[in-house]
């Protein structure tokens, strides 16, 4: 009896193998429903990939050192992403953008991240902060306004960090006093990017300090409104993409220029930042391959012993690892941004993605120079500039901990319920 | 009411898909061809011919009869991606000539026999037809001038600099051949071919990449066109060029000569 069930199923299966051509190297039948793997783009995305790649390669690469040697980013690649429509990515043909995915964005903050981590996150915090921030929570009148901006010509900068809080976003003191039709604002903001470069900024300050977190809105300012570029942060990596303090001394901004409505900034910046993870993920995984790229094949070449170092096993062996490592980064992120893109939730997967990505970029870019021996130690080559890139990864944007917390939470949600039966029976 | 002395130019540009010009090639196993599971673009030249096109439209002055630049591509259904390129850097519309994914490539007198049926029988009237000199993985370079041939139009090959005179309905183009550069005056309809130095190609922004989606690719089969792909050649070998063996150091001039009498130069004495 247990063979006779067996034979049915088995039975339609072989009049499907009959009629559909077996590949090589495979006996399963071939899925007939659409369903792709998570690294199969769309056309558009890989013609976006192209187009990114051949950008980075020959516009931002022969930059590269010399930006980070100067600690400045050169204003010809800002210049050089307007025109490639690159910094209005999701934003819609009608408002000036490129009407494109946000995988597309991914792409493009990855892509870029292979060749200068530093002008990828440029491009990150313009298109998956600002713009989303805009796109998602303005008004028609403040999109007309500000979307076409922010595509076109104007760089865009996210004002939330403050000395006294960062991973506790809402204890921020910059405070917003209404004076009239305006709001008076008056703190201080650290490690800002984009800051010195850019003309329109999202500041998140406190209207009524007795609601705690419930009184922060979202404010969008301007440069000539007196926004004061305070200290511009000597750092360790993304040297070229500008951080820094910015202050605000009694900056009078129109009320009409609260995004959100009043007292909704918290939740705005809780949200925003959920996306904005994804960006980094891709940025950390893009450096990643980048390093990779840049010293594996120099092993090919460089013959120790009678041979080229690459052939020897441990290195490898080595090799394998990374290259396995920069898989899974891949993964987690194209498939949050799959996630967030079909509707369903992406907050858990969007902390992996960025957590683990982060980590691997330090490890492979970190390999990376050792494989790359005394010459990848020099700043010649510039692999180790990716592993001096590569430490923000694990603390701008949310720092590892927080990621970790994030993603507790909800193993602990979904792990320990009244539901379970957990009393144990002697 | 002002006679106007510009009416639509019509401008044809056939691109191939053929393997990115930084892949490092290799022969296959059978020596028949080399490994083509690798990356394919667009033929660098016939990038040059789309960029020029969507230039001579840009160079028009305001209020000129507008310009259509219509790409063709044949080849099996992955060379669409080529016409996606096209469109996205500037081209209005295309025409995927589809072939099955195991039929041989196509010859020089099969492409130019498949673009005169596409001017003549799909097409209004072509005053323009511009391709690269040739393509960089068959280097045959043959294609433009036996089109020429065919339709007994003028050419110019090799351009590195291409003039329009709408009212003269002509052209002014500097080739460049061995001994220099030459200038020649073709009158329309023409064929173009181009060099390298003639333009650098534009990168397809995002907002055109998207906007392409919209453009329209005309799918034909050979038999909607009445040509043949048959080839006419048969690639019976193909192999790498000989490795490169070191050289050695010699210590003086006589040493020198010595060793090239003996390797057969009869120059030296």
């Amino acid at each position: 009896m247990y063979r006779n069930s067996m034979l049915r199923p088995l039975g339609s299966l072989r009049a499907l193998r009959s009629t559909t051509r077996a590949r090589p190297f495979s006996s399963s039948i071939p899925r007939l429903d659409g369903v792709k793997p998570l690294d199969v783009l769309t056309d558009e995305e890989e013609m976006i990939r192209e187009t990114v790649q051949r950008f980075a390669n020959e516009v931002v690469k022969p930059r590269v050192r010399e930006m980070d040697e100067n600690e400045r980013m050169d204003p010809e690649i800002i210049k050089g992403l307007f025109e490639q429509g690159l910094m209005g990515i999701e934003t819609s043909a009608a408002h000036g953008g490129s009407e494109s995915s946000f995988t597309s964005a991914i792409i493009a903050i990855e892509e870029l991240a292979k060749v200068d981590p530093s002008v990828s996150v440029l491009c990150d915090v313009h298109n998956t902060l600002v713009n989303t921030v805009i796109r998602k929570y303005a008004t028609e009148t403040q999109k007309e306004k500000w979307l076409p901006l922010l595509a076109t010509e104007q760089l865009g900068s996210f004002c939330l960090s403050e000395a006294a809080s960062g991973s506790d976003a809402f204890a921020l003191q910059t405070k917003a006093q209404k004076v009239g039709n305006d709001y008076v604002l008056n703190g201080t903001k650290m490690w800002i990017t984009n800051s010195y470069e850019a003309s329109i900024f999202l500041i998140f300050a406190n209207i009524d300090p007795s609601k705690g977190y419930k009184g922060i809105t979202c404010f969008i300012g301007t440069k000539d409104m007196g926004i004061e570029i305070a200290k511009k942060e000597q750092k360790l990596g993304i040297r070229a993409s500008s951080t820094c303090t910015l202050n605000f001394d009694d900056v009078k901004i129109p009320a009409e220029n609260i995004i959100g409505g009043e007292g909704q900034g918290y939740k705005i910046a809780i949200e925003i930042l959920n996306e904005g993870r994804i960006g980094i993920a891709a940025q950390m995984l893009g450096l990643a391959q980048g390093a990779f790229a840049l010293s594996v094949p120099y092993t090919y070449t460089r013959n120790q012993f009678k041979q080229p170092i690459g052939t020897f096993q441990g290195m490898a062996f080595s090799f394998a690892e990374a290259a396995t490592q920069i898989e899974t980064a891949k993964l987690l992120t194209y498939n949050a941004a799959r996630r967030k893109e079909a509707g369903l939730s992406f907050v858990k997967e969007a902390a992996m993605a960025k957590w683990w990505a982060s980590k691997v970029a330090q490890e492979v870019s970190g390999n990376a120079i050792e494989w790359m021996g005394g010459l990848g130690f020099t700043r010649e080559t510039g692999v180790e500039k990716f592993w001096r890139d590569s430490k923000i990864g694990a603390i701008y944007e949310g720092t590892s901990n927080i990621q970790l917390q994030t993603i507790a939470k909800f193993i602990q949600k979904d792990f320990s319920s009244a539901s379970v039966i957990s009393e144990p029976s002697i | 009411m002002r006679p106007s002395t510009t009416r639509l130019l019509n401008i044809l540009v056939p691109v191939k898909r053929a393997v990115d010009y930084a892949v490092k090639i290799r022969v296959n196993p059978q020596q028949t061809g080399v490994d083509l599971n690798v990356k394919h673009s667009m033929n660098p030249f016939d990038e040059i011919a789309i960029e020029e096109a969507v230039r001579i439209r840009e160079r028009l002055p305001k209020g000129s009869e507008p310009v259509t630049i219509t790409a063709l591509t044949i080849g099996p259904p992955k060379s669409v991606e080529t016409l996606r390129t096209a469109l996205a850097m500037g081209a209005d519309a295309a025409f995927h000539i589809e072939l099955p994914e195991t039929a041989p490539a196509p010859e020089p007198l099969g492409v130019a026999k498949a673009v005169q049926a596409i001017i003549e029988k799909q097409l209004n009237s072509v005053d323009m037809v511009i391709l690269g000199k040739q393509s960089i993985d068959d280097d045959l370079g043959q294609t433009g001038q036996m089109l020429a041939g065919l339709l007994d139009w003028g050419q110019a090959t090799y351009a590195s600099k291409v003039d329009l005179d709408l009212e003269q309905k002509n052209a002014v183009i500097t080739r460049e051949i061995d001994g220099g550069l030459e200038q020649v005056c073709v009158k329309f309809p023409l064929i173009v071919t181009t060099d390298l130095r003639l333009n650098e190609p534009r990168y397809a922004s995002l907002p055109n990449i998207m906007k392409a989606k919209k453009k329209a690719v005309t799918k034909l089969t050979p038999a909607d066109l009445g040509v043949s792909f048959k080839p006419q050649m048969e690639v019976i070998k193909v192999t790498e060029p000989p490795k490169r063996v070191g050289g050695t150091k010699v210590e003086s001039v006589d040493e020198l000569v010595e060793k090239l009498k003996a390797a057969g130069f009869t120059a030296v004495s």
